[in-house]
């Protein structure tokens, strides 16, 4: 007996192995759905490009060369030039990075805001939770587009408060999810064991409730940076959101549209350029939820 | 043998209200457990029967307050439990732990074993730092398991050695009263007998007192002292393990009791079944609850709510809340149907 609690000294590094194990095993789950694989390489290859795609594209996306103006792609200008002779090649890439940081900061915002409030108003339940899903129900009442075209009208139209619109519309969606999951997870009887422990409710919500509600939560911020981004390229067309000169693709879209008709490859190439990151998402999104959720498969 | 009381309910009413209306009004109650009072002492098991949804469970969990009893008096080592505040409360957890049915549920998936262990001695602060890995190992022998398993999830485990874990953590903060809520009844008679031999060596080792939850006779009659019946939330017999399985006074109880299998063919049993199933507990019935049941009942039992007592041919603690339990047991009083 002595001897085994001898040899017994155990070693950390087994749990370590345990969490990647875990981890392999989602890749492996999430490997299987293809199109979800290429969704999520092109974010990945898109994030890379964001990141470093201004090193390597030459030149400046808001240098003007009206000897140049309008012209269709050719090889010195990849996709041609807008209005004003700039390169659209140049200022798509520039533009990934706004584009991306929208999607990124404002669902990060707004999940930083939702999903708190949704498990407290789980977790106690009663007249806090009354009072606050009342309130996200009065901002689910809005189109989503409506009410960050209704913030931004008020708050003045930059791209920080485009980020801060679309966090705002987010809140109810993540608030939702987390209830529903915490109020799930909460009834659990190893939940009841921890507090049968004397856990504080804390700890029972960030150790406990927090790690088991976290995979729909996961599934549902990927989904809505599309949303996010596709708000954000509409407000800033709607000339609410990115102010003309920046190389944000909704601005772009809004620049090219005087030319449609004699220069249609100005508002073409931005608005690829966003169907291609909101499908990557999209398809990546629901490729996460089957592997995080694997009993849900239809 | 004067023993001393570790665990004094009082008068426990656990009512649930159902909530309806546009204002959420409370319409009614799910009276699950209405009105028990019992005692526990030091070092013995007592259990809890009855058939699902007599409050069982119910009055397990309103003792640890998991669930907040709605009226009534728990002490515990001459303690208050019901009049403590969040902070005094979570202290005194320490004391009282709980094992639960489903060894699936009750294990966080996330976490290994070692950090489940951890937690609880973390937690109630029993054991230093840097002993609570030798700490690990000693609890894993205990209950039977391997030392280096500590650092596996749940999920690698069977059933019966996620109860072992299950039990290992309610050890980890050394209880002076465990309640077992159906701790066996999830699992395959040979693994229970198991559990319950390892339940019984600690009850003698570490001095433990169970309040054990069953549903199943068998081994309620392996494992107890001293045996509860509910039914409807309500106390309807008490009394030692022995005069209750061979003196056994009210209709109910025997109903029970005649639902053992013997393992003898050549036996013949009486088996009384009851007709109807068990009322809702949302409106029971007046006076005597089994009324609607009970092959004797009278128009005596459909007003009078009979008071648990002891008459002067039972043992000294056997108490039953029948009105003729006398006449049925001289033969006076005959069935009804």
């Amino acid at each position: 007996m002595s001897q085994t609690s001898e040899e017994m000294v155990y070693k950390p590094k087994k749990t370590e192995s345990h969490r990647i194990r875990s981890l392999k095993d989602f890749y492996r789950r999430f490997k299987k759905n293809k199109a979800a694989l290429v969704g999520g390489y092109t974010i990945l290859i898109l994030i890379i490009v964001s990141i470093i795609g201004p090193f390597i594209v030459t030149g400046d996306p808001a240098e003007q060369d009206f000897a140049n103006r309008l012209a269709t792609p050719s090889a010195d200008n990849w996709f041609g030039t807008d209005h004003a002779g700039r390169d659209i090649f140049t200022r798509i890439i520039y533009g990934m990075k706004l584009t991306l940081a929208v999607g990124f900061s404002s669902v990060i915002l707004g999940g930083l805001l939702g999903i708190p409030l949704g498990i407290i108003s789980g977790y106690y339940g009663g007249k806090i939770d009354s009072l606050i899903m009342r309130v996200m129900d009065v901002l689910l009442a809005f189109p989503g587009i409506l009410l960050a075209l209704a913030i931004v009208s008020v708050l003045g139209g930059s791209l920080i408060n485009v980020i801060i619109a679309i966090a705002i519309f987010s809140i109810p969606g993540f608030a939702r999810i987390a209830r529903g999951s915490t109020l799930a997870t909460k009834n659990l009887e190893y939940i009841d064991a921890i507090r049968a422990l004397g856990a504080k409710d804390t700890r029972i919500i960030f150790r406990h409730i927090m790690p088991n509600i976290l995979s729909p939560l996961i599934v549902n911020a990927t989904l809505f940076i599309a949303t996010a981004i596709l708000t954000a390229a509409g407000l800033s067309f709607l000339g609410l959101g990115a102010q003309p000169p920046s190389s944000e693709w909704g601005a772009m879209l809004n620049g090219g549209r005087d030319f449609m008709f004699i220069a249609p490859h100005i508002s073409l190439f931005p608005g690829l350029a966003i169907v291609l990151v909101v499908l990557a998402f999209n398809i990546f999104g629901d490729g996460l939820r089957d592997a995080l959720d694997p009993k849900m498969k239809k | 043998m004067s023993q001393k009381e570790l665990l004094k309910v009082e008068n426990l009413k656990q009512y649930f209200p159902i909530k309806g209306g546009v204002f959420g009004r409370t319409i009614n109650n799910v009276k699950a457990v209405d009105n028990i009072s019992f005692t526990v002492y030091e070092g013995e098991t007592v259990s809890i029967v009855g058939e699902s949804g007599c409050g069982k469970s119910t009055t397990g969990r309103s003792i640890l307050r998991l669930d907040e009893p709605t009226e009534g008096n728990v002490q515990f080592d001459g303690v208050d439990l019901l009049s403590l505040n969040k902070r005094k409360l979570r202290q005194k957890r320490k004391d009282l732990q709980i094992i639960f049915q489903d060894p699936y549920a009750s294990l966080n998936p996330r976490q290994t074993v070692s950090q489940m262990l951890n937690e609880a001695m973390e937690i109630q602060n029993v054991v230093p730092k840097n002993e609570r890995r030798k700490r690990i190992a000693e609890l894993m022998e205990l209950v039977g398991l391997q030392p280096y398993q500590a650092d596996r999830f749940p999920h690698e485990f069977s059933g019966g050695q996620r109860q072992r874990i299950g039990i290992a953590r309610a050890l980890s903060v050394d209880p002076k009263l465990i309640i077992a809520d159906e701790a066996v009844s999830a699992l395959d008679v040979s693994i229970q007998a198991q559990i319950l031999n390892l339940m019984k060596r600690f009850q003698r080792e570490l001095n433990l007192t169970y309040l054990f939850i069953s549903h199943d006779l068998g081994v309620v009659r392996h494992i107890s002292d001293r045996i509860i019946v509910m039914y409807l939330g309500k106390i309807v017999e008490i009394g030692d393990k022995k005069s209750i399985f061979e003196n056994v006074q009210h209709p109910y109880t025997k109903a029970l009791l005649s639902a053992i299998p013997v393992p003898d063919p050549e036996k013949k049993k009486e088996r009384i079944i009851l007709k109807g199933d068990v009322p809702s507990p949302i409106n029971p019935p007046t006076g005597c609850r089994f009324h609607t049941r009970c092959p004797f009942a009278t128009d005596k039992c459909r007003k009078e709510e009979p008071v648990l007592r002891n008459l002067d041919y039972m043992e000294e603690n056997h108490q039953v809340a029948c009105h003729y339990v006398k006449q049925i047991h001289d033969g006076e009083h005959k069935q009804v149907y």
